[in-house]
């Protein structure tokens, strides 16, 4: 226990010495959460629009007009076949496109309720919902409005099509993406730099060739990023809480003990990355291609898995963080019990298991 | 009759079918200076390992401290000091938190490591860096704390692998006179080196030729047998009969 004491204080003074990558560290989460705060408060000013008028009647003149009058949108173009739609909205001229249904006020007259249609370019998930809540009030607006004075019951549909990002991935379910990516980068990345480091110095030799278990350098390896891990979960819980006004639905305790499943997960892939390579670069260059870009891309953080091809949905089942993602998704933002995360729980388990075989067979061929 | 502390029977070690160290047998007595010497690639790290622990044999046996290399490897190494050329130290850790660390590691008291650390830090000079970064001292100093460190819970036998690499010679001497001082304290010297200025310095010295002890003598013996006016020429009358090339 000594022995391992005298080397857990050991991984911390090589953390706390190395001042530059302690910061990006701990102020990585900060620096991400903060920034898609402004994401989100970003407000929408001035969004170009287009009306695509199949009716041209006195109604969506009038509902034109209300649109263009407010000072958030401006009207661009009038446009007249539907293939305009996609042009202005590839050159990235409008943001979004209003279409009138032919007879648009005929049916609002005779049955009492007609559809416009919303095509928003949801390549930016936050202002493309902004900007439809607004439009589709100024619709609703005009329609309570004509309703009151007429008398009549008015129902106008405005229906909402999302090019782009179907899914409309905002940034509540951007956090759990972040913790996702923290985890993984402290705990695989740094752990298997920071054990390949002590092979490429030379001293792993020096250290096999005292009393100390081998098992015994991992651990105390790992000990300091767990701690730093759990220090940034807290980080990314408490700004998210507080500065994003994301609610945490569900229990805490569920929370923080699935992230330790990923934690070890992590752990685990660290581990078996530096029992595979012999330089920090190697170590960094895997664990990057292998482990950030993939979980970045392929684990539902940016690009909802349901739009991706078979293939990458295949690939990216295997990704801990898709799992993991989904887990915390649930739990914080829906607030569901443990046992609806039953499945991703059990898949985590199972790699678990798998990587702890692996990893202790490299492990051992390593030391002779 | 003197104790024997290393003792090696047969040993043998084969990756694939390259065999790394091939059938060596020698024993090394207590208190002794035992030169390990061999080119690159002659198998002198290989069977280094074997005798730290760090590798299994093949075949063949082996004893280091009164333990079985193949089977009491953990017994070895809580008895044995490892000093290796490309390790000295950690770099970003103080002079005095890398013995505390190794003597942590070896299970010693923590009043000893501090009274010990202070002594040693004395008699090298070294007592105004107990807190400096390693990283900070010239490489010679390196060395001289890296040694100090490898026989810092005083084991029985202490494994130098090229200690003096890229080392000043007028340092290279004054770790000599360390060595001798660990003699003193009845710790028996296993060292590899190229020098072989320094081989003379040994009690006794073996030359590996392709994972063959091919030499085992005092380095005065093995100079008459061989006609040579130093250990450089013994050596290399010895390695040019070597048919693997360096690794």
């Amino acid at each position: 226990m000594k022995q391992f004491l005298a080397f857990v204080k050991k991984e911390f003074y090589h953390i706390f010495r190395d001042t530059r990558t302690m910061l990006i560290l701990l102020g990585m989460p900060i620096v991400q959460i903060i920034l898609f705060g402004f994401a989100i408060t970003t407000e929408v000013k001035d969004s170009r629009f287009a009306v695509y008028d199949l009716s041209k009647d006195a109604v969506t003149q009038q509902i034109i007009q209300k649109l263009q009058s407010n000072n958030y949108f401006t009207l661009v173009e009038d446009i007249n076949s539907p293939d305009r739609i996609e042009e202005l909205m590839k050159a990235g001229k409008v943001s979004m496109v209003v279409i009138f249904d032919a007879d648009f006020e005929a049916d609002l007259l005779h049955i009492g309720e007609a559809s416009v249609q919303l095509i928003v370019d949801a390549t930016d998930p936050n202002q493309a919902t902004t900007m439809t809540n607004y439009a589709t009030s100024i619709i609703t607006e005009y329609g309570q409005e004509t309703a009151a004075l007429t008398n009549t019951r008015f129902l106008i549909n405005p229906q909402t099509r999302m090019l782009y990002n179907p899914q409309m991935e905002g940034a509540y379910n951007f956090v759990p993406g972040v913790m996702g990516l923290i985890l993984m980068l402290i705990c695989a990345m740094m752990t298997s730099i920071a054990i390949v480091r002590e092979k490429e110095r030379g001293s792993m030799e020096v250290l096999l060739a005292s009393p100390v278990r081998p098992l015994f350098i991992i651990i105390a390896k790992a000990v300091p990023y767990f701690i730093l891990s759990v220090v940034n979960l807290i980080t990314i819980l408490l700004l998210s809480y507080f500065v994003l006004k994301v609610p945490i639905a569900g229990s805490l305790i569920l929370i923080f003990s699935e992230s330790f499943l990923f934690i070890l997960v992590a752990l685990l892939l660290g581990l078996l990355i530096s029992n595979l390579v012999q330089t920090q670069v190697a170590a960094m260059l895997i664990s990057g291609m292998a482990l950030m870009m993939p979980t970045m891309l392929l684990s539902g953080m940016m690009f909802p898995i349901e739009s991706m091809p078979a293939v990458l949905q295949w690939i990216s089942s295997i990704m801990p963080a898709r799992w993991y993602i989904e887990m915390i998704r649930k739990l914080m933002i829906q607030g569901v019990d443990g046992i609806y995360v039953m499945k991703e729980f059990a898949i985590l388990t199972a790699m678990i298991l798998v990587l702890l075989g692996v990893c202790l067979k490299t492990f051992k061929n390593r030391l002779e | 009759m003197n104790e024997i502390v290393i003792k090696t029977n047969n040993l043998t070690k084969k990756f694939g079918n390259f065999t790394a160290v091939d059938n060596i047998t020698f024993e090394v007595d207590k208190g002794e200076i035992f030169g390990f010497l061999g080119a690159n690639g002659a198998g002198k790290t290989t069977a280094m390992r074997m005798l730290c622990g760090l590798s299994h044999p093949t075949s063949g046996s082996g004893e280091v401290a009164g333990f079985d290399i193949s089977k009491d490897q953990e017994k070895i190494k809580a008895n044995i000091g490892y000093m290796s050329q490309k390790f000295s130290l950690y770099d970003d850790l103080t002079v005095g938190e890398n013995m505390r660390l190794f003597g942590g590691i070896y299970g010693m008291k923590k009043s000893d490591i501090k009274t010990k650390t202070d002594r040693i830090l004395n008699e090298l000079g070294f007592s105004a860096e107990k807190n400096t970064l390693v990283r900070e001292l010239p490489l010679g100093w390196k060395q001289k704390l890296a040694f100090s460190v490898s026989i810092f819970h005083s084991p029985k036998i202490v494994f130098l692998d090229e200690p003096t690499g890229g080392v000043d010679p007028i340092t290279r001497r004054q770790f000599w006179e360390m060595i001798y001082e660990a003699v003193n304290d009845d710790i028996t010297v296993f060292v590899t080196t190229h020098y072989m200025d320094e081989a003379e310095y040994c009690d006794r010295v073996s030359i590996m030729v392709d994972g063959r002890i091919e030499a085992l003598d005092t380095p005065k013996e093995l100079k008459r047998q061989t006609n040579s006016q130093n250990m450089d020429e013994v050596f290399q009358k010895f390695a040019r009969t070597a048919t693997r090339s360096a690794d």
